[in-house]
């Protein structure tokens, strides 16, 4: 199969790629750039997507699919769909399943069940057993079955010791370790420690309770030489933090979801459930020193932290709504409108915050467009006007606090392992 | 003129026409009270449900009483938050409980935000008994009846609330309306009891109670709760009762003109010494009797709306 995508913006500053130009791919490979001649276009589709630009399919490394456990909530299908649809070419998915992702077995399942499907779904396994955080889980294994970074995550490693030994024992084999930062005996609440929430008379998550662990495992891992990537970061302390622990060397990364740079606690107001989420959404100035860390390189990676929840989950009352919120539908419109159309940063750099840094995070090869490259790609149409409808999703789950938000900027196609996904499907190419 | 609201979820943000609306209107229903017959025909034909999801007798009787005083037919539905988490959602309960055509609703719940949430799932008026740590907007009118009743005004007076105040509803209710009305609002309690922000709300914060007794026309002292975990909030009990309890010792010594309320139940020998609880500053049974009229007024402006 030959597919031409026709006079379209190539952009991948990892190869300091930037020009238009038309691009075929043969049999899932690039094969041409520009000069196409009449015998290419024999037996080719051609696409035609005015004003759209070509970058590395984009990468979201911080997805919870619900197989197995909760399958009603999403599966790695559904999810691989909703990230298909959400313009992403490969995931990273979150042990906390039930069982949890701590054995060979389980991340060889994940594997095998999602190698024919165009999103590639790499599997986060647990630090720990059961990740109860009592000793560590059979990491070499793990990473020769194929265990992409490891954590804890919902949590994080609370004994100290525990944390250490993974980061040595992960850094033999060059992989993450990410953490998620709460001390959760500071953080008994439903949302963030403000004004709000004492107007709400919610019970409270105090930004510092991110923070403490934020600054003990930066400790470990100058400490360890350890690679520690530090989840869903939500506070200006923690943004902070990140930066200085960067300027002294250590190895260090951060991402941050697009829920914590789109949206505050003033949200909460409402009572509305879909708007509770761990960690919670911060105040005005937390989310301007995310702008900032965005800005200036401080936080690597935009992560969705897709969050399926059941119906039943989130329509009670709210202090017993489950945490979270789905975003791998919403993330790439998120990013696009919150970030390059409010001129916070171009299209270059957000094509490094959700293609590029991931991979480097997790030590994955960035995709090229060059002659010869697997093609990986995602196709934006970054002017696109569009309104969130959570019943079009693809996720099982519908729990958006941003269904009929408008939004700028989406993809309109994603292409990788020898597929093609569009509005009207998936297809092979 | 009606009310600006179906509903009384809370006091943030009710304009002072309404209070104003809900206290004058409650003066005629406590003059009801002293009659002999004590019931008005005013929602024969009404249809109330208490949804209680939390043991709260007082204020469950108290409404029921109003609601019995109005000629309305009323349902009580109580249960216990964990045996509703285990069982049928919240939403089944509600949704059950209207198809059998209810006109008001008066809920009590655990969760704070649970009044705006049924408002959002059922068509009846609702009126908030008390949600979470967020509100409690009868106690607050019923507080301030009987400060007005006292006092003569709201404009002007100086009125502190002593004790847990971060987790009390009856705090924010009342520094909500009180403020409206053009008081001078404190909080006394101890740091942790203290919650984050609360000066932004333009309260002023004391950390010594001789100073607040000192300083005010009115204390209203909340129930320290005896089941909160020891050691994290106050040392103990008797350390609180010692550096917080209101006393007569300290009301002679500091403020001979100072007006006591409090919510109740009382723990004597905690918040109050029994010498104040039973003695001549408290007005706390007062409150109770115009407990009684302010629910009247309420349930009588919101039933008539429509």
């Amino acid at each position: 199969m030959k597919i031409i995508l026709k006079d379209i913006r190539l952009l991948n500053p990892e190869q300091d790629l930037d020009k238009t130009a038309d691009l075929l791919i043969e049999d899932g490979v690039i094969s041409k750039i520009g000069n196409l001649e009449a015998a290419d276009l024999n037996n080719a589709e051609v696409f035609e997507y005015e004003n759209t630009v070509v970058v590395p399919g984009l990468f979201d490394m911080h997805v919870h699919l619900r197989e197995p456990g909760r399958e009603d909530e999403e599966t790695i299908k559904s999810g691989s769909n909703a990230a298909a649809a959400g313009g992403f070419t490969s995931i990273a998915c979150m042990p906390n399943t039930k069982p949890a992702i701590d054995s060979a077995e389980f991340v060889n399942s994940i594997i095998m069940k999602s190698a024919n499907h165009l999103v590639e779904v790499l599997p986060v396994a647990a630090i720990t057993p059961a990740r109860e955080g009592d000793g560590l889980a059979p990491i070499a294994e793990l990473v020769e079955a194929g265990a992409i970074a490891f954590s804890d995550d919902e949590k994080a490693v609370k004994n100290a010791s525990v944390l250490r030994a993974a980061l040595e024992y992960t850094n033999m084999y060059g992989k993450t370790v990410i953490e998620h930062c709460e001390d959760s005996d500071l953080s008994e609440g439903v949302m963030n420690e403000s004004l709000v929430s004492t107007m709400l008379g919610l019970p409270s998550k105090p930004t510092i309770s991110e923070e403490i662990v934020v600054m003990r495992d930066i400790a470990l891992a100058e400490y360890t030489g350890g690679k520690l990537h530090i989840a869903h970061v939500s506070s200006k302390r923690s943004v902070e933090l990140v930066r200085e622990a960067k300027a002294r060397g250590v190895n260090i990364t951060a991402e941050v979801t697009p829920h914590h740079f789109s949206l505050t606690d003033e949200a909460v107001k409402t009572f509305d459930t879909n708007y509770r989420v761990n960690p919670p959404l911060r105040g005005k100035e937390d989310v301007e020193a995310i702008l900032e860390g965005l800005k200036d390189g401080t936080i690597d990676c935009i992560a969705s932290d897709h969050s399926p929840r059941a119906i039943e989950e989130k329509d009670v009352e709210f202090i017993y709504a489950a945490d979270g919120m789905v975003g791998l539908e919403t993330s790439l419109g998120l990013a696009l409108s919150e970030l390059v159309h409010k001129s916070v940063l171009d299209l270059a750099k957000l094509t490094e915050l959700m293609a590029i840094n991931p991979r480097k995070v997790l030590g994955l090869p960035v995709p090229k467009i060059e002659v010869g490259a697997k093609a990986e790609l995602t196709v934006l149409d970054p002017d696109a006007v569009w309104t969130v409808d959570v019943k079009k999703f693809k996720s099982k789950s519908k729990n958006s606090p941003f269904d009929k938000k408008l939004l700028t900027g989406k993809s309109v196609a994603v292409i990788n392992r020898g597929k093609m996904f569009t509005e009207d499907g998936f297809k092979d190419i | 003129m009606p009310l600006s609201s179906k509903h009384l979820l809370g006091m943030h943000g009710v304009p002072a026409e309404d209070l104003n609306m809900i206290l004058d209107t409650a003066t005629t229903f406590r003059e009801v009270l002293e009659r002999p017959i004590k019931k008005v025909p005013t929602l024969k034909g009404k249809t109330i449900v208490n949804l209680f999801f939390e043991n709260s007798t007082r204020t469950r009787i108290s409404f029921e009483l109003a609601q019995k005083r109005l000629s309305a037919d009323t349902i009580n539905f109580s249960t216990s938050t964990s045996s509703t988490k285990k069982g049928e959602t919240f939403k089944d309960t509600v949704k059950n409980i209207e198809a059998m055509k209810v006109d008001m609703i008066v809920v009590r719940h655990e969760s704070a935000g649970v009044p705006s949430y049924l408002t959002k799932i059922s068509d009846a008026n609702i009126i908030n008994a008390g949600d979470g740590r967020h509100e409690h907007p009868t106690q607050a009118l019923l507080d301030i009846y009987s400060i007005r009743e006292k006092l003569g005004k709201i404009a002007g007076l100086k009125v502190c609330i002593v004790g847990d105040i971060a987790h009390s509803r009856v705090a924010l209710s009342n520094i909500y309306a009180l403020k409206t009305l053009g008081a001078e609002v404190s909080v006394c309690g101890p740091a942790t009891m203290i919650p984050f922000g609360m000066e932004k709300l333009g309260v002023k914060i004391i950390h010594n109670i001789d100073q607040a007794i000192a300083e005010n026309d009115v204390l209203n002292v909340l129930r320290i709760q005896l089941e909160r975990k020891a050691g994290t909030t106050i040392p103990s009990l008797r350390e609180y009762h010692n550096y917080f309890g209101v006393t007569a010792e300290r009301l002679e010594k500091n403020n001979k003109d100072i007006l006591i309320l409090h919510p109740g139940p009382i723990n004597r020998g905690v918040e109050l010494s029994s010498e104040v609880a039973d003695g001549p500053y408290q007005i706390i049974l007062d409150q109770v009797t115009n407990g009684v009229a302010v629910r009247m007024s309420v349930l009588y402006l919101l039933g008539t709306m429509n």
